[in-house]
């Protein structure tokens, strides 16, 4: 075989594999959208984040407009600080509400963004105040539990015509109220 | 310089506890055809590789032109070695090169020649060995004793000083054996250079050899001239010469008495 | 009687294991041996490049038709599985990143460096056991040629070189056949496909690890391969033996190394 001729079919070999490669990374994966260029890092404060991941996208109105850099435990306040980098190009109020949602039933959990009203804007280093942590499933259902086997003794102890009396309680302490008023008491904070 | 370009001095060589050499002493004095001969397994062509330093003696030392071969690190072994051409057994060519790349290879591995310079050589050494009309046939493509022709091409490539046959001679028809023969003579002849042949050849190698050494048993059996050692009463040089079954060789391998090992078996 | 016999046996046994211990680490030590000779010859065979690419071409492109044509079926297939179990949950549509992540960061490397192990280790480690029995390798260090420069080194980094182009190129021919199977085929929208399949893959977490993990497969392939040629015994059973081995070594140096570098890299 020539020495011209193997040149030859491994430059066309390798400018294959460079091709494919570019492929794999402009069709296939995210190197177009992933590079969202000039980010500018806020930090959220979350009593339980979950099952949040380093990278999970950040979402407003279901638009991806960052990602989670960094998860940190601050051993002072024991609670969670998620570190997000927003695109320079979406600014927020000061008062944004930051949620940490799950996609789907089971799918990953994502930090979902609520624009508040506030005039002034985040700014590069600056804190998202309000915050609501995940929603833990085995906390829902444990309490859900408790909940109900509370309410069975209630039944017993108490006289039937205070049943749906009892029943109203334990729909006020359900856990989605519950976690809506922990928050609500932070942001009053 | 030493009257004597290789001198093996009191070399002991073995593997694994077995000793192949037990204080084997040689010289090649330069220009002359040397031959080592000795049956097959005596660790003749051991011998050549201890000269081309590819293993280590278990005592004693080869020199080349001085210089002990088994105290040199890599450069220097391969400073000795370059003025070392080796013809292998079956010719040990290039198979993924064709002949003339074959005969270029130590061309281009040691030297900055230009192409044209190195066409040149190589069509010569190639003439030399009768060949020059095959340079462009693959090693697959050539008879054995072609291949041999072709690889002692390469072997004198690079001009050697000293060139090592490693059974040149070994399954080749008459012809091819004779072309060899005269071809080792009028090398080492023309280049002025030295021969080692190891070969168990008798009547081809008493024809034009200058020395003679026999090795048995690990040790220098005989050496002389072809006319010497014609004339030699030491039985085993009787027997090698003569080609007898029965001798100092035994037929057998060293074995139980036959009769009894025999009845043994059937008890 | 019985009993000397069973004693006669475990001690075989054991005798048996302690002799295949021995031997591996044996073979380990002069398998490193030589992978550090190599690295320190690789200067001198850099220097003439056109050996190395000479290998490339033997590896690589001689490789290039089965690689592409496996890959391209791993990717049907994946479509069609992958369509079957995800319509369970109404999820379709995620067959992009299905196929995509399965292909990117295991298949991809996976399949072709076993494919690999295959086709060019098993050439390599004959063609070096061939070169030893012919007395090629022992002529070239007569003639003060190191062969581990002139020979083993350039076919090593062809190999290294070659392994992530094949891998790169599997996983995206095993992405077009999984998107023909996808998209004309069964009728996922090919935008849904894509767009999936963009948001899903990340380009530093999946392919680049991919391409790290087929580089270590090709330094392990290529060198197992070379290793059992430059140590086979010369002679035709020596060499059948030893080009079995390299299969049945890659193998599972392949899959071994692809359940760490995983671990490594999920972690991370």
């Amino acid at each position: 075989m020539d020495r011209t001729t193997i040149d030859l079919w491994v430059g066309v070999f390798v400018a294959l594999g460079v091709a494919a490669l570019l492929g794999l990374a402009m069709k296939v994966g995210n190197l177009t959208t992933a590079n969202i260029g000039e980010t500018y890092t806020v930090t959220a404060n979350f009593e339980n984040i979950g099952g949040l991941k380093p990278r999970a996208p950040v979402k407003s109105a279901g638009v991806v407009v960052g990602r989670v850099a960094g998860i940190t435990f601050d051993s002072a306040t024991y609670e969670a600080v998620v570190s997000l980098n927003i695109d320079k190009r979406y600014a927020f109020p000061k008062d944004t509400f930051a949620n940490i949602y799950t996609a789907g039933l089971l799918g990953e959990q994502y930090v979902g963004l609520e624009a508040g009203g506030d005039d002034v804007q985040l700014a590069n280093g600056d804190k998202i105040t309000q915050t609501q942590d995940a929603v833990v499933l085995e906390k829902m259902i444990s309490q859900f539990l408790y909940n109900k086997a509370s309410e069975s003794t209630d039944d017993k102890s108490k006289a039937s015509s205070e049943s749906t009396k009892s029943e109203e309680d334990t729909l006020g302490a359900s856990p989605l109220d519950k976690i809506g008023k922990s928050s609500a008491d932070k942001a009053e904070k | 310089m030493t009257p004597n370009i290789v001198e093996i001095d009191n070399l002991s060589f073995g593997y694994k506890g077995r000793m192949l050499h037990q204080g084997i002493n040689m010289v090649f004095p330069r220009g002359k055809v040397t031959a080592i001969m000795g049956g097959s397994g005596s660790g003749k062509t051991t011998l050549l590789r201890l000269i081309g330093g590819q293993i280590k003696p278990t005592k004693g030392q080869v020199r080349v032109d001085g210089d002990v071969v088994h105290q040199q690190d890599r450069t220097g072994i391969y400073r000795i070695r370059r003025k070392m051409g080796m013809l292998f057994q079956q010719g040990a060519l290039f198979t993924d090169l064709s002949v003339f790349e074959n005969v270029a290879f130590p061309m281009r591995e040691h030297t900055d020649l230009p192409e044209s310079m190195i066409r040149d050589l190589v069509l010569m050494k190639l003439n030399a060995v009768g060949l020059r009309g095959a340079h462009q046939l693959m090693p697959t493509e050539l008879s054995g004793g072609m291949a041999r022709r072709v690889a002692l091409a390469r072997a004198i490539a690079l001009d050697p000083s000293i060139i090592m046959y490693d059974e040149p001679f070994a399954g080749l028809d008459p012809i091819s054996m004779g072309v060899i023969c005269h071809l080792i003579r009028t090398l080492n002849d023309a280049l002025g250079a030295t021969s080692i042949i190891v070969t168990h050849d008798v009547e081809e190698t008493f024809r034009f050899a200058d020395y003679i050494y026999f090795v048995a048993n690990g040790v220098v059996a005989a050496e002389g001239t072809p006319d010497e050692l014609r004339n030699s009463n030491l039985p085993f040089v009787h027997q090698f010469v003569y080609g007898e079954k029965d001798g100092p060789v035994p037929f057998h391998y060293a074995a139980d008495d036959y009769a009894r090992s025999l009845l043994e078996h059937k008890a | 009687m019985i009993k000397s016999g069973l004693l006669i046996g475990l001690i075989r046994v054991f005798r048996n294991i302690g002799h295949r211990f021995v031997d591996g680490i044996w073979r380990l030590g002069a398998g490193m041996r030589l992978f550090w000779l190599t690295l320190t010859s690789s200067g001198e065979s850099f220097r003439r490049f056109h050996l190395t690419i000479r290998e490339i071409y033997f590896t690589g492109v001689m490789s290039l038709i089965i690689i592409l044509v496996s890959a391209f079926f791993v990717g049907m297939v994946l479509g069609l599985q992958g369509y079957h179990t995800l319509q369970r949950y109404g999820s379709s549509e995620a067959i992009g990143v299905l196929v995509a992540l399965a292909l990117v960061r295991e298949l991809g490397p996976v399949v072709t460096a076993l494919l690999f192990a295959g086709r060019a280790g098993t050439a390599i480690t004959a063609e070096i056991g061939l070169m030893k029995a012919t007395e090629q390798l022992s002529a070239m260090e007569m003639m003060a040629v190191n062969p581990i420069a002139r020979v083993i080194a350039p076919r090593f980094w062809a190999g290294v070189i070659a392994m992530p182009i094949l891998a790169t190129l599997f996983s995206m021919v095993g992405v077009l056949g999984g998107y023909l199977v996808a998209v004309p085929v069964i009728g996922v929208d090919a935008g849904a496909f894509w767009s999936q399949m963009q948001a899903n893959v990340d380009w530093q977490h999946d392919i680049l690890n991919g391409v790290i993990k087929s580089m270590v497969f090709g330094v392990a392939c290529t060198m197992i391969a070379l290793f059992e040629g430059y140590d086979a015994p010369p002679t035709a059973e020596g060499v059948s033996h030893a080009t079995t081995r390299t299969v049945v070594t890659s193998s599972l140096a392949i899959l071994g190394l692809d359940f760490i570098l995983t671990s490594f890299m999920i972690n991370v």
